[in-house]
């Protein structure tokens, strides 16, 4: 099992012969992901890292049978891409860009609506299921295949959680990392979803941030419908009101979305939340043994 | 990005939104001339002063009067250009103000009381649309609105697909209590003014007060405008709006590295890769005895330059006693970052602070090793807890 990516996830990368797509494509191959092929329009017909290149999304899934695909076009087509991934039946987008304008975000959620279709990102690390795939930008070297599900908004928080849950003898079922904008294609809620119905999954780890509201609704889930073990951390709890910390959406807006209040809120709904980020590990660990 | 009230109203004025009309001054005698130009385009007799800065609760720090005369427009121009403005929103050191708009008196006595209301624009992120949220309590606070009287705040979300329609403007115009004439004017107001969010990828538009005034038109008083950052290369005219000597220097300093910081208060400095990891890296910081100085995150890129930019940065800070270097390298060589660290410490000098050097991931055993042999004084760290515990241990020893 595991979630949305595996070894039978038929991948290609969008904006796929760009250096930022070359050298994840490579990384991507190297680790063992089945890339099928890629899309840079106008480059349609030639071969780029031993792969066809397709003009359209249309064209590499008629050709490759891709199924999931992973985004590195730069943020003025971003949104452009997602829309046309869907178009063309793709079942998971993972769109790595950051930087998307709001405007273009809220249509592209909204031409997404309906249709059969997941969208992890934007402004994200991508998704990896440690010895099977992994379509994203993380270090593939401290995976362990595992059975504890990560879902996360930051992308170097993840690794470091990642680590600790590999250095705790542990490993991951899937890694999500569910980006850091304000209009993002997959919530918290719906990652941990997720991971709750796969019965590869035994625990999970949700590491939020400040903004938003996504981690509490993911809490009160979790307190009606959690049947594993749940380790929260909210990143933020020193960050001033009003001011932006880096990721678009990380921004303390009112009272509810602080990160002590989130933290609050998942200690309510029975997750097991760490005040530092240095022990979510350990945290997990004895968390499973009760 | 934030721009000034005079800039925003520009920009309302051009999408057919009626404002509140003034001009801006940055000297007494323009001010004059600023007055009796509005009083000769607007006929009015009395001005409002208005202090241009980027933060809200103006009035309540004496950065907005009213002159019944062109002398007490010299006068109050004259004090209130060069103050140095504090409001509950820009800290105790408050802010210099270099402009002042000099606006209309709306109002002026006539047949119908004059009332003021509240609309915003902005993005529901549950939902991923745009709302307007509206009230008939304007001109205060809505934060306390919102905690005291819930009810009074009412909200009307645009559907992505079709935009605003005119249904919605009716409905926020009837929800405000207008009829007649007033109606009309704020069904217009609201329609334009949703027009020029949409048009110039604004992330926040915040009209407090718009006013009905006696003679029932509907005009806004105040405006505040911050501009998605990430649309900005679409709209280079607004782009060039952008006013540095209103953030802080060292953020503007940042910047210009293609660094991401933000001034704290605290004496622990940190620099880390990644933003979420630099906020759970503040946090460290503060359950082990210390309290943040900065948020800085050095990106996907770090290297020895942009490392070096960085500790210049936290080093001005003359409250900082200690830094913490948190990089968890997934693209980012944890080796690279380590040789930055020790050229930067040469090519400064003279660091006075301890630093702490916390690098995991990719070749972090490597990293390490430079560190240990560069015979530097910095203590170095692998796992997250240790670099926790050598902030408690130097903290305790400041």
């Amino acid at each position: 099992m595991s979630v949305l990516v595996n070894k039978n996830s038929r991948v290609i990368v969008q904006g796929f012969t760009g250096s930022e797509g070359t050298f994840h494509a490579t990384q991507m191959i190297e680790y063992g992901t089945n890339v099928v092929g890629g899309v840079t329009p106008g480059k349609g017909g030639t071969q780029h890292l031993d792969r066809p290149v397709f003009n359209t999304v249309a064209d590499a899934v008629s050709t490759t049978g891709a199924d999931v695909s992973i985004i590195f076009v730069p943020h003025a087509f971003a949104a452009d891409a997602i829309m046309e991934a869907a178009d063309a039946g793709i079942k998971v987008v993972i769109c790595i860009t950051e930087g998307i304008p709001i405007k273009d975000m809220i249509a592209a959620r909204e031409y997404l609506r309906g249709k059969a279709v997941t969208l992890i990102g934007p402004n994200c690390p991508g998704v990896i299921t440690p010895g099977e795939a992994k379509v994203g930008i993380m270090p593939g070297f401290i995976h362990r295949k595992g059975t504890i599900g990560i879902v996360s908004r930051s992308g170097t928080l993840t690794y470091e959680a990642v680590d600790q849950i590999t250095k705790a003898g542990l490993g991951q079922s899937t890694c999500i990392g569910i980006g850091g904008d304000p209009i993002i294609g997959t919530t918290t809620r719906e990652a941990v979803e997720l991971l709750m119905n796969d019965p590869e999954t035994e625990g999970i780890i949700m590491i939020g941030e400040i903004g938003g509201g996504m981690e509490a609704e993911a809490a009160y889930w979790i307190k009606e419908h959690g049947t594993k073990p749940v380790v929260g951390f909210i990143a933020g709890q020193t960050a001033p009101p009003g001011r932006r910390m880096g990721h678009a959406g990380a921004i303390v807006g009112g009272a509810e979305d602080t990160a002590a209040a989130k933290m609050k809120i998942m200690r309510e709904c029975g997750l097991h939340v760490v005040d530092s980020p240095a022990v979510i590990g350990e945290t997990m660990v004895k968390a499973l043994k009760k | 990005m934030n721009i000034h009230e005079y800039q925003a109203k520009e920009i309302l004025k051009k999408y057919g939104v009626r404002i509140q009309e003034g001009i801006v001054a940055d000297t007494p005698d323009a001010a004059v001339a600023a007055a009796e130009a509005l009083n000769a385009s607007t006929g009015t007799s009395w001005y409002v002063i208005k202090a241009q800065i980027h933060a809200g609760g103006r009035g309540k720090g004496g950065g907005v009067k009213l002159a019944k005369n062109l002398n007490d427009v010299r006068d109050i121009s004259g004090k209130i250009i060069g103050m140095q403005l504090v409001t509950p929103q820009t800290g105790p050191e408050g802010k210099l103000v270099s402009k002042v708009l000099i606006a209309q008196d709306v109002y002026y006595p006539g047949e119908t009381p004059t009332k003021e209301f509240y609309v915003s624009i902005l993005l529901d992120r549950a939902t991923g649309k745009n709302v307007i949220v509206y009230s008939t309590e304007g001109g205060m606070d809505i934060e306390e609105v919102a905690e005291h009287t819930p009810e009074k705040i009412q909200r009307e979300w645009v559907d992505p697909r079709v935009g605003l329609q005119g249904f919605q403007a009716r409905k926020i115009a009837f929800g405000l209590g207008l009829e007649g004439k007033a109606h009309k004017e704020m069904v217009a107001f609201i329609a334009s003014l949703y027009k020029a969010y949409n048009d110039i990828d604004a992330a926040l538009f915040e009209i407090n007060p718009v006013l009905k005034t006696s003679d029932d038109k509907i005009l806004a008083v105040d405006a505040k405008v911050n501009i998605d950052d990430n649309a900005l290369y679409r709209h280079p005219a607004i782009a060039a709006l952008r006013d540095t000597a209103e953030e802080d220097p060292l953020e503007v300093e940042a910047g210009e590295s293609n660094l991401n910081y933000v001034k704290l208060d605290g004496n622990v400095g940190c620099m880390v890769n990644g933003a979420g990891l630099a906020m759970a890296t503040m946090d460290v910081i503060k359950l082990a005895g210390g309290e943040p100085a900065n948020f800085l995150d050095v990106g996907g890129g770090a290297n020895a330059k942009t490392v070096e930019a960085g500790f210049r940065i936290i080093l001005k800070d003359p409250n900082v006693k200690a830094i913490l270097v948190n990089v968890f390298g997934g693209i980012v060589r944890c080796d690279r970052v380590a040789n930055g660290i020790v050229e930067a410490y040469k090519t400064i000098g003279d660091i006075k602070v301890p630093i702490i050097v916390r690098l995991q991931g990719t070749n972090a055993e490597e990293a390490a090793e430079i560190i240990k042999n560069s015979g530097l004084k910095v203590y170095p760290a692998i796992l997250l807890k240790d670099a926790a515990d050598k902030v408690k241990e130097v903290m305790a020893a400041a």
